[in-house]
C-alpha cells in the first residue's frame, strides 16, 4: 500500500473541489470517482501538481460506451502517483450528440495518442488537441468502431453466406 | 514536398521527404515514418501506426473471459507468457481468487523466462542494426532453448497460452525442470559471451551512446514505462510497487541508468537478464520447499475440472459445462491490474457487468504509449541512429496496434 | 568428399559428354533451388519466420539464402501474419512490384483466411487481393511448417510449364485480381 491513504486523497480533492467530485468508490482498492467535462482539466492539474499528491503519471486515458444512458459516452484517465505509489480513476461522461472534453495534453505530451486512440474508437473530440486524427484505424472510417452500436465483424463481407455452407 | 524552406528570407537548403516503412526491413514490424530529411539528417517526422490494428478490445466484448487468453497472446508475441499471466491475475483479481505459492513461483519462472526471450532479441536486434549479426546469433539459439522449455509445458512455442484462471493447466514435467535448470545454468555464461562483444566495443559504443537521450522528466511526460523509463533514471517497476504473484518473496536488483540513451537501455536490459536469470534461481529454490503436484487453485467454479471427472462425476460435469460455455457468477465491477511486461506496464482495465464477456477491456500497451516519442525524439538525428533508436525502443507491432 | 549435396538432375537422355533433357525441365530445377524470398513479416508468425531464418532451422539450405527486402528481386512473396485493410494496399503494392515469374506463400492463419481475427479492420485473407500459391496453417505455423510450405512451391516451380505466364488462363487469373 501506498504512503497515503485513498481517503486522504478523497478529502484532499473534496475540500478543494466540493460537489464537482461525485459517486467515489474504491473497487479492489482503486480510488474511482466521477466529475464533470467542465472541471476535468483543473482537477487533473490539481493532482499534478499538488506537492503532497504528486499524481505526476498519466498512466492511461481511455474510453467506454453505455447506450442506454443518459451521458452515453464516458473517457476514464487513471493516474499514478509515483511517490506516494497510489492510483486514481476519473470518469467523466458525456452526451451522445458531440461528445467534446478538453484536452490534457498541456498537461501530459503522452495524452496525446491516448486521446487520438480514443477519438478513434469513440470519436471524442478533445478540445485542445494538437493533432486529432484516426490513429488506428484507416483514415476514411467513418464510424466509431468501439461504440456498442457497431457490429464485430465487417458487416460487407460475403464469404459467409449460407450458400457457402450447403445450406 | 520539395519545396525550398525560407527562413528569415533566406532560402535554406532543400528538405526531401523520405517515407520509411511499413515494411522497411530496418523497423523490425509494420512502422511507417514519413520523415523530412536534410541530407542524412532528419529535420522532421510524422509516424503512422495501425497496420495491424485488429481490433483486440472489440472481439474481447464478444469472447469469455476464459478466450481472451490467445488474444494476449499475440499481442507482444516475443514475450507471450506475461500477457497470458497479467490477464489470468485481471481475472482472478476480479473473482477474488488466491493461488497457492508454487502456482505463483511457477508463473514467476515463466514471466522471467520470457522476459528473458524478449530482451534478448531486443539486444541482438540491436547488435544487428549496428552491423554486428554475431551477437544475434549467440542469443538466438538460447530463444530456441526457451522455446524447448515453453513447447514442454504447453506445446506452443511463440503464441503460447500458457495456464488458465486460476492456475495451470497441467504441473511442469520432469523434462521441463530438468530443462529449465540446465537453461539457468547454461545462459550466463552466453549472455557474458555476448557481453565481452559489445559492452566495451569502441563501434558500439560509438553508435550508442548519446544517441536518443532522454532525461527522465521528459520521459515521464510522455508515459514512457519499463526498462528505457529506468535507462533514464527512475526505478519504477510494477514487480517492485505493486508486487503480483509472489514478486515480493524475491531478492533482486533494479537496474537503471543515468542518461537514458541507447547504450543506457542496453545495459539496462542486460542486467535486467542477470536478475530474471536470479529469480528464477530462487523460485526453484523456493519451489523445492512447497508441496508437490499444486498447480491450480482449488476454484471449481472457475477452472476447468479434468476430463475423467467430467465423465464420472454429476458436479464436474456441471461446472465443466458453465465453465465452457462462460456462464460463472462474475461480480459487477471494474478492475485495472497491471503487470511489468517486458517493455513496461502493461495494464489491463476491465469493466465488467456480470454477463459471459467483459463489457469493456482496455490494454494499457507500453508499446503503444513508448512509440510516440519515436517521432519527435528523432527531430535532429542521423537515419542511421534513428533505426537504432527504434529497435532500442522495442516496439512491437502487434502490441502498437493491438 | 564434401558433403555438398547436388540437387538432383531431371530425367533425360545421358551419353558421354552430353545430356539431353527438356528446357522446361532445366529452367524448373534452376528456379525452385534459388527462390529469393521477401519476407513480408507483420506479426507472430514473422518471430516465427526469424527463427526459420536462422541457425536452427535454416531456410538457407534450400537455396534461399538471400532475403530480398527488394521487391524486385524477389520471387516468393512470404506474407507472414494479419493483414488489416490498412495494410491491403501496401501488400498489393509489393505484390505488383515483384518481377514475373512471381510466386506467393500465405504463411499462417491469418495470411490464409483472417484466423481468429473476424473483424471489421482485418482482411479474411490474402487471397482477396493478390493470387497465393501455397497456403501454410498453423497459429503461428512451426518452423518445419513453413519449411513445408517452401518445399510445396519448390514442387510447384519446379514442374510450372515455361509458358504458364503466357497463357489466357494466367491472364484471366490476375484480371480477377484487376492486376494487368
Amino acid at each position: 500500500m501506498g504512503k497515503i491513504s485513498n481517503q486522504a486523497v478523497l478529502e484532499k480533492l473534496s475540500a478543494k473541489f466540493g460537489s464537482k467530485i461525485s459517486l467515489s468508490s474504491e473497487p479492489h482498492g482503486l480510488l474511482t470517482f466521477e466529475a464533470g467535462r467542465e472541471d476535468i482539466l483543473e482537477i487533473l492539474r490539481f493532482l499534478k501538481e499538488d506537492k503532497e499528491l504528486n499524481f505526476n503519471f498519466l498512466t492511461d486515458i481511455t474510453g467506454i460506451h453505455y447506450p442506454e444512458k443518459e451521458l452515453p459516452i464516458g473517457v476514464i484517465y487513471h493516474l499514478h502517483s509515483f511517490r506516494n505509489n497510489v492510483r486514481v480513476r476519473i470518469k467523466v461522461f458525456l452526451e451522445d450528440a458531440n461528445p467534446s472534453i478538453p484536452s490534457a495534453t498541456p498537461l501530459w505530451e503522452g495524452a496525446n495518442w491516448m486521446e487520438r486512440e480514443t477519438y478513434d474508437f469513440f470519436g471524442v473530440n478533445f478540445e485542445g488537441h494538437p493533432d486529432l486524427r484516426r490513429i488506428l484505424n484507416v483514415d476514411d472510417m467513418t464510424v466509431f468502431p468501439m461504440r456498442k452500436e457497431y457490429p464485430l465483424e465487417d458487416p460487407n463481407r460475403v464469404d459467409k453466406k449460407d450458400f457457402f455452407f450447403g445450406r | 514536398m520539395n519545396q525550398p524552406v525560407i527562413i528569415n528570407n533566406q532560402e535554406r537548403k532543400e528538405t526531401t521527404t523520405l517515407n520509411l516503412g511499413p515494411t522497411h526491413p530496418a523497423t523490425h514490424g509494420v512502422f511507417q515514418n514519413v520523415l523530412e530529411m536534410d541530407g542524412e539528417r532528419i529535420v522532421s517526422g510524422v509516424s503512422t501506426i495501425g497496420y495491424i490494428h485488429r481490433a483486440f478490445e472489440k472481439i474481447s466484448e464478444h469472447r469469455p473471459f476464459y478466450q481472451i487468453t490467445p488474444l494476449t497472446d499475440r499481442m507482444n508475441y516475443c514475450s507471450s507468457p506475461i500477457n497470458n499471466m497479467g490477464w489470468h491475475m485481471t481475472v482472478e483479481k476480479m473473482l477474488g481468487v488466491v493461488t497457492p505459492k508454487r502456482v505463483d513461483y511457477m508463473r514467476v519462472i515463466i514471466m522471467e523466462l520470457a522476459r528473458i526471450s524478449d530482451h534478448l532479441i531486443c539486444n541482438g536486434i540491436l547488435g544487428v542494426d549496428a552491423g554486428a549479426y554475431s551477437g544475434f546469433l549467440y542469443l538466438m539459439e538460447k530463444r530456441e532453448h526457451i522455446y524447448e522449455i515453453y513447447e514442454e509445458i504447453c506445446g506452443a512455442r511463440l503464441t503460447t497460452n500458457i495456464g488458465r484462471i486460476g492456475g495451470f493447466e497441467r504441473d511442469f514435467n520432469d523434462i521441463a525442470w530438468a530443462k529449465i535448470k540446465k537453461f539457468v545454468k547454461e545462459y550466463p555464461p552466453v549472455l557474458k559471451e555476448f557481453e565481452e562483444l559489445f559492452t566495451r566495443n569502441r563501434i558500439f559504443i560509438d553508435r550508442t551512446a548519446g544517441v536518443g537521450a532522454v532525461d527522465a522528466e521528459t520521459a515521464l511526460n510522455y508515459s514512457w514505462t519499463g526498462p528505457i523509463l529506468r535507462a533514464c533514471g527512475v526505478d519504477y517497476d510494477v514487480r517492485v510497487n505493486e508486487p503480483y504473484s509472489s514478486y515480493e518473496d524475491f531478492d533482486f536488483d533494479i537496474p537503471v541508468g543515468t542518461t537514458g540513451d541507447v547504450y543506457d537501455r542496453y545495459m539496462v536490459r542486460n542486467e535486467e537478464m542477470y536478475q530474471s536469470i536470479r529469480i528464477i534461481e530462487q523460485a526453484l529454490e523456493k519451489l523445492e520447499k512447497e508441496e508437490k503436484g499444486v498447480f491450480h487453485a482449488d476454484v471449481p467454479e472457475i477452472y476447468l475440472p479434468p476430463k475423467e471427472e467430467v465423465y464420472n462425476n454429476m458436479e464436474a460435469l456441471i461446472y465443466h459445462f458453465k465453465i465452457v460455455m462462460g456462464e460463472i457468477d462474475t461480480p459487477k465491477t471494474e478492475v485495472y491490474h497491471c503487470v511489468e511486461g517486458a517493455n513496461g506496464e502493461l495494464g489491463f482495465y476491465l469493466v465488467n457487468d456480470g454477463g459471459r464477456a467483459p463489457y469493456r477491456l482496455h490494454f494499457r500497451r507500453p508499446s503503444f504509449i513508448n512509440y510516440q516519442m519515436y517521432a519527435p525524439m528523432s527531430r535532429g538525428m542521423l537515419l542511421s541512429d534513428a533505426i537504432i533508436n527504434m529497435s532500442s525502443l522495442n516496439v512491437i507491432a502487434g502490441e502498437l496496434d493491438a | 568428399m564434401s558433403d555438398i549435396k547436388l540437387a538432383e538432375a531431371p530425367a533425360g537422355i545421358e551419353g558421354s559428354g552430353f545430356f539431353a533433357t527438356s528446357f522446361d525441365k532445366v529452367v524448373g530445377l534452376a528456379r525452385a533451388n534459388s527462390l529469393w524470398p521477401l519476407p513480408f513479416a507483420t506479426s507472430c508468425c514473422g518471430i516465427e519466420f526469424m527463427a526459420t531464418m536462422g541457425a536452427h532451422y535454416d531456410l538457407a539450405r534450400f537455396g534461399s539464402e538471400r532475403p530480398s527486402f527488394s521487391p524486385r528481386q524477389a520471387d516468393m512473396l512470404l506474407v507472414m501474419g494479419t493483414i488489416a485493410k490498412k495494410m491491403t494496399p501496401v501488400l498489393r503494392q509489393v505484390y505488383l512490384q515483384m518481377a514475373e515469374p512471381r510466386w506467393v506463400i500465405a504463411v499462417g492463419a491469418c495470411a490464409t483466411s483472417g484466423g481468429i481475427f473476424d473483424t471489421y479492420s482485418v482482411l479474411q485473407g490474402i487471397d482477396e487481393v493478390i493470387p497465393v500459391d501455397v497456403y501454410v496453417p498453423g497459429c503461428p505455423p512451426r518452423p518445419e511448417a513453413i519449411l513445408n510450405g517452401v518445399l510445396k512451391l519448390q514442387d510447384l516451380v519446379r514442374n510450372e510449364p515455361m509458358r504458364r505466364r503466357n497463357l489466357p488462363e494466367y491472364k484471366e487469373l490476375l484480371n480477377k485480381y484487376g492486376i494487368q
